[in-house]
C-alpha cells in the first residue's frame, strides 16, 4: 500500500513527467510551425508534413500536464488557472488556430492555403509565446509589477527561441538539401538566444525567490543547480562546433542537434523542478497542501500504471512507421 | 458576482456547444470509415477506397477542430467553474483522468497512423489503426458521459465536509442514467454522421456527379440512418421515463406541465409562461403526456408547482425538447421514405435529394437541443442536490471573462463558417475529378446498385 504522503509526490512527478513531454514533443511542432518561410511554398508543404502524424498526439501532452494538475492538485490548479486566466485564453486561440489551420490548408482554393499558413505561423508563436509568459509569471510567484512583467516578457522571448531550437534540430533530423541547411542556421540563431535566456533565469529566480535562493545553497542540491549552467555551456558549444560542420556525409550525426536540444531542456526543467519541489504555486502551497483526496488518487494511479507503458509502446511503434526524411507531402 | 455567473455560464455553453458539433460527427464517422476500409479489404473493389478517401479527409477536418475545441474545454473547469472541482473534484477528476489516458492519447496516436501511414504500414495495421480510432472516441464518450451523467443522477459518494468522495466507483460511473445518456448520444452521433454522408453525398449528385462513390455512400448512410432513428426513438422513451423516475421537474418542464395532473396532455405546442405560471396557445393531445411516460391513460405526472424554486427555467427546456424530437420525427420519415424508393426503383427524386442537402446538419441541430435539454434541465444545480450552479462560478473580474468570451465566439464562428464552406468545396471539386470511370465493372462479390446516366437518378 502506499502512503497518503508518497501519493502527493507520485502525482507531483507524473505531473513534471507530462509537462516536460509536453515542452519537448509540442515544442519542436510550435517550433517548426513559427520557422514556416512564408517565401516558399514547397519547404511549408515539407516541413508541415515531417509534423503531420505527430501534433495531435503531442498536445495530448498538455491536455495529460493540466488534468493531472486538475486531478490531483485541483486547489492549485484553481489559482494558477486564475491568475494566468488572460495569457491561458490566448494560448488556447492560438493552439487553436494551429490546430485547424493544419488541416484547411490542404483543403481550401489553392489562394487561401497561404492564408492558413499565416494562421498556422501566427497561431504557433502566439501559443508558445504565452506559454512562456505563463512560465515567467509561475517563477515569480504571480507578483505584480514593471519587474514581473519584464520578465515574463523576456520568459516569453526565451521560450519562443527554445522552440524554434527544437524545431530546427527537429527539421536537420527530417529533412535533406536547401531546408535542411536552413534548419541549421536556425538552430544556431535560436541557440545563442536560448543560453542568454537561460542565462538570465538562472539569475532572476533566486532573486525573486528567496526559498529558491535556499535551495540552490543548500548542499546536495546546490551541486546539481550548479552544473546546470555548466551543462548548457556545454552542449551550447558542442552543439555550435556540430552545427557549424553539418551536414555531414551519408547525413551521419543528423539526429545529434535534436537529441542535444532534448538533454538541454530536460536539465533546465529539472533545474526548475528542484528549485520548487514541493511547492506547486511558488510560496503559498505544497502538494501535500493541495492534493485531492487519497481514495480518487488511488484509484487514478492503478489505471494509470496499467496505461501509461501501453501509451509509451504505441507511441514508439508510431515514430518507427514515420522514421526517416519526410517524402513528398502525400495527405492520405 | 451576477455578471461573472452569466458571462462564465454564456462561455461555457458556448464552448462546449461549439465542441461537441465535431465529436458527434467523428465518433460515428470513424465506425463509418472503418466500415468503408473493412469492404474494400473484403471486396477490393475501388469504390469503397474512394469512399473511404473522401470521407478521411472530411474526418480528419472533423477531428482538428474537435481536438482543438476540446483543449479548450479541459482547462474551463478550473478557469471558471472552481466550485465545481472543490466540490465534487474527486470524483470528476479521476473520470477525466481516465478519459485523457485511455482515449485521447490512443486516437491521437493511431489518427496519425490512419491518415499518413497508408502507404506505410501493411493494409492490416492500416485497418486496425482505423479501428483503434473508431474505439478510443467511443471510449471517450464513455468517460465524458459517465461524468456527465453522474452530475444528473450522482451516486457512489458521501459528503464529508462539503466535498464529495468517492466510495464505490462502480456505482459512480453506472449510474442510473448513464446507460441511457451513452446510447442515446452514440445513436445521436450515428445519425449526425449518417445525414451529414447522405447530405454531402446528395450535393454531389446534385451537381452531376455520375461517379459510383457518392451514389454507394448515399445509400449506405440513409439505410443505417433507417435503422437507427427507430432505435433512437425507443432509447429517447427509455431515456425520459428514467428521467421522470430520478428528475421530475426536468419532465415536468419538458413536458409544460404546471399543476401536477392525472391523464396530463401531450403539448405539441404551447408558450410556456413562468410568470403566470401558465401555457398559452396550446395544442395538444388528450392524455398522451401520460400514456408515453407511464404507461397509463391516467397517469400522474407531477407539475412544475411542486418543485418551486428548485425547477429550470421552462421555455428553453420545453422548446428545446420539441425541436428534438421534432427532427427525430422528420428522420426517421426521411430515412424511411428513401429506402423504400432506393430498394424499389433504386433512385431518389430530385426534391429529396434537395431535402436531404438541406438536412445535411440536422445532426447538429438536434444533437445541440437535446443536450440543452439535459443541461438546462438541470438547472439550478450543477450536480443536482448536490451543488447548484452558482456556487460554482469563479470570481475573476467579468472584464476579463467578457474578453475571454468575446475572442471564442469571434474565433468560433468563423471556424464554423470556414468549416461548413470546406465541406462543400471539397465536394464540389470531387464532382470534377475524373478518376473514377462511370463503367468501371464490378465484381460479382460486391453487388453495386447499377448505375444510371441521368444526373439526379440513383
Ligand atoms: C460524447 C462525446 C464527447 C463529449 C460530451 C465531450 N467530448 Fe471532448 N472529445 C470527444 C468526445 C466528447 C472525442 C470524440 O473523443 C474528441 C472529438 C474529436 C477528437 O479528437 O476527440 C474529443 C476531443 C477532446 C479533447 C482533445 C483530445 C485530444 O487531444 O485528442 C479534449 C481535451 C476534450 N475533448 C475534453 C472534453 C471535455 C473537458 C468535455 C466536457 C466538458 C468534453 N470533451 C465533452
Ligand atoms: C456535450 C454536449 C454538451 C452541451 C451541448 C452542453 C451544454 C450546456 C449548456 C447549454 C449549459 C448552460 C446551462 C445553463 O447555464 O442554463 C451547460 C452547463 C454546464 N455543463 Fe454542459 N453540455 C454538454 C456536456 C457537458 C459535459 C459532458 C459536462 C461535464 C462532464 C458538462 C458540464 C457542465 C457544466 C460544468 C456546466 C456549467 C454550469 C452552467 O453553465 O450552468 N456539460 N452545458
Ligand atoms: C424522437 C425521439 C426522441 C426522444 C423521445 C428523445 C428523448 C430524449 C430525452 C428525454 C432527453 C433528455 C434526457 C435527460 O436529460 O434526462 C434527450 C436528450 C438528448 N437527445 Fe434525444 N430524444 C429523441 C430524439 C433525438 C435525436 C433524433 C437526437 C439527435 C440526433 C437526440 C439527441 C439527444 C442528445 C444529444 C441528448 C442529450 C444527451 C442525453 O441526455 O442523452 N435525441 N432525448
Amino acid at each position: 500500500m502506499i502512503a497518503d504522503n508518497d501519493l502527493a509526490t507520485i502525482f507531483a512527478a507524473l505531473m513534471a513527467f507530462s509537462v516536460l513531454m509536453y515542452a519537448i514533443l509540442d515544442g519542436y511542432d510550435l517550433g517548426v510551425g513559427m520557422l514556416l518561410p512564408m517565401g516558399n511554398e514547397n519547404h511549408r508543404d515539407q516541413m508541415i508534413a515531417s509534423i503531420g502524424p505527430f501534433w495531435d498526439a503531442n498536445e495530448t501532452w498538455l491536455v495529460l500536464a493540466v488534468g493531472l494538475l486538475l486531478i490531483a492538485f485541483p486547489a492549485a490548479h484553481n489559482i494558477i488557472l486564475k491568475e494566468l486566466y488572460l495569457p491561458t485564453a490566448i494560448m488556447l486561440v492560438g493552439l487553436i488556430l494551429r490546430g485547424v489551420a493544419f488541416d484547411f490548408r490542404a483543403k481550401v482554393a489553392q489562394g487561401r492555403k497561404r492564408t492558413w499558413d499565416y494562421l498556422f505561423k501566427i497561431g504557433s508563436f502566439t501559443a508558445a509565446a504565452s506559454q512562456g509568459f505563463m512560465l515567467g509569471a509561475y517563477v515569480v510567484g504571480f507578483q505584480e509589477g514593471w519587474f514581473a512583467t519584464l520578465f515574463s516578457l523576456l520568459s516569453a522571448l526565451g521560450v519562443t527561441m527554445a522552440y524554434s531550437l527544437i524545431g530546427a534540430a527537429w527539421l536537420i533530423m527530417k529533412s535533406e538539401d536547401q531546408l535542411q541547411l536552413k534548419a541549421v542556421r536556425w538552430s544556431r540563431n535560436a541557440g545563442r538566444f536560448c543560453l542568454v535566456g537561460i542565462i538570465a533565469v538562472c539569475i532572476a529566480n533566486p532573486l525573486v525567490n528567496s526559498f529558491v535562493l535556499e535551495r540552490w545553497t543548500q548542499l546536495p542540491w546546490a551541486f546539481f543547480i550548479a552544473s546546470i549552467p555548466a551543462v548548457c555551456f556545454m552542449l551550447f558549444v558542442i552543439g555550435d562546433q556540430v552545427l557549424k560542420r553539418l551536414p555531414l556525409q551519408d547525413d551521419a550525426g543528423c539526429w545529434l542537434p535534436f537529441v542535444m536540444t532534448l538533454i538541454l531542456f530536460t536539465f533546465c526543467f529539472a533545474g526548475l523542478a528542484i528549485s520548487f519541489y514541493p511547492y506547486v504555486v511558488p510560496g503559498e502551497l505544497t502538494i501535500w497542501q493541495a492534493a485531492s483526496a487519497p481514495e480518487s488518487l488511488r484509484f487514478m494511479l492503478y489505471g494509470a500504471l496499467v496505461v501509461i507503458p501501453c501509451i509509451f509502446a504505441y507511441t514508439v511503434f508510431a515514430y518507427r512507421v514515420f522514421w526517416g526524411k519526410v517524402a513528398e507531402l502525400r495527405y492520405y | 458576482m451576477a455578471d461573472v455567473f452569466l458571462l462564465s455560464r454564456l462561455q461555457f455553453a458556448a464552448n462546449i456547444s461549439f465542441h461537441i458539433l465535431f465529436p458527434t460527427i467523428t465518433i460515428a464517422l470513424a465506425w463509418l470509415l472503418f466500415y468503408f476500409k473493412l469492404r474494400f479489404n473484403l471486396s477490393g473493389h475501388p469504390v469503397w477506397m474512394r469512399i473511404y478517401r473522401f470521407w478521411v479527409k472530411v474526418f480528419a477536418l472533423t477531428f482538428a477542430l474537435g481536438v482543438v475545441s476540446g483543449i479548450t474545454m479541459s482547462f474551463q473547469f478550473g478557469t471558471n467553474w472552481p466550485g465545481f472541482m472543490e466540490t465534487v473534484g474527486n470524483i470528476a477528476g479521476p473520470l477525466l483522468g481516465y478519459e485523457v489516458l485511455t482515449a485521447f492519447f490512443l486516437e491521437a496516436t493511431f489518427l496519425g497512423i490512419m491518415l499518413f501511414g497508408i502507404n506505410k504500414v501493411k493494409p492490416w495495421i492500416h485497418t486496425t489503426a482505423t479501428l483503434l480510432v473508431a474505439l478510443s472516441t467511443t471510449l471517450s464518450a464513455f468517460w465524458i458521459l459517465a461524468l456527465n451523467s453522474w452530475m444528473q443522477t450522482p451516486t457512489g459518494f458521501e459528503m464529508i465536509d462539503g466535498v464529495a468522495h468517492a466510495k464505490d466507483w462502480s456505482a459512480i460511473i453506472f449510474n442510473p442514467s448513464f446507460p441511457y445518456r451513452l446510447s442515446h448520444m452514440l445513436l445521436a452521433s450515428g445519425l449526425t454522421a449518417c445525414f451529414l454522408v447522405a447530405g454531402i453525398s446528395a450535393y454531389r449528385l446534385k451537381r452531376g456527379d455520375d461517379k459510383k462513390a457518392p451514389r454507394i455512400a448515399l445509400k449506405t448512410a440513409l439505410l443505417i440512418a433507417a435503422i437507427l432513428t427507430p432505435m433512437q426513438v425507443f432509447v429517447g422513451d427509455l431515456h425520459g421515463l428514467n428521467t421522470l423516475e430520478h428528475q421530475p421537474q426536468k419532465i415536468a418542464a419538458m413536458e409544460g406541465v404546471w399543476e401536477t395532473e392525472k391523464g396530463a396532455p401531450l403539448l405539441l405546442f404551447a408558450v410556456p409562461d413562468e410568470e403566470q405560471r401558465t401555457n398559452h396557445f396550446e395544442i395538444a393531445i388528450p392524455k398522451l403526456a401520460s400514456i408515453i411516460l407511464t404507461h397509463d391513460p391516467e397517469g400522474e405526472i407531477k407539475g412544475l408547482n411542486e418543485f418551486k424554486g428548485e425547477h429550470p427555467p421552462v421555455a428553453p427546456v420545453f422548446y428545446a425538447f420539441r425541436i428534438m424530437v421534432g427532427l427525430g420525427m422528420l428522420m426517421l420519415a426521411v430515412s424511411w421514405l428513401g429506402s423504400a424508393l432506393l430498394f424499389k426503383h433504386d433512385r431518389l427524386p430530385r426534391w429529396l435529394l434537395s431535402l436531404l442537402v438541406g438536412m445535411s446538419f440536422s445532426g447538429w441541430l438536434a444533437t445541440l437541443a437535446g443536450w440543452y435539454v439535459t443541461e438546462i434541465g438541470r438547472q439550478p444545480y450543477l450536480v443536482s442536490g448536490v451543488l447548484k450552479t452558482a456556487d460554482a462560478v469563479t470570481d475573476i473580474a467579468p472584464d476579463n471573462v467578457l474578453f475571454s468570451l468575446i475572442l471564442y465566439l469571434t474565433v468560433y464562428s468563423a471556424l464554423l463558417v470556414a468549416y461548413v464552406r470546406t465541406l462543400f468545396l471539397m465536394a464540389r471539386r470531387s464532382v470534377e475529378i475524373e478518376e473514377i470511370q462511370p463503367e468501371e465493372h464490378t465484381r460479382p462479390r460486391c453487388p453495386l446498385p447499377s448505375v444510371q446516366t441521368e444526373g439526379a437518378n440513383l
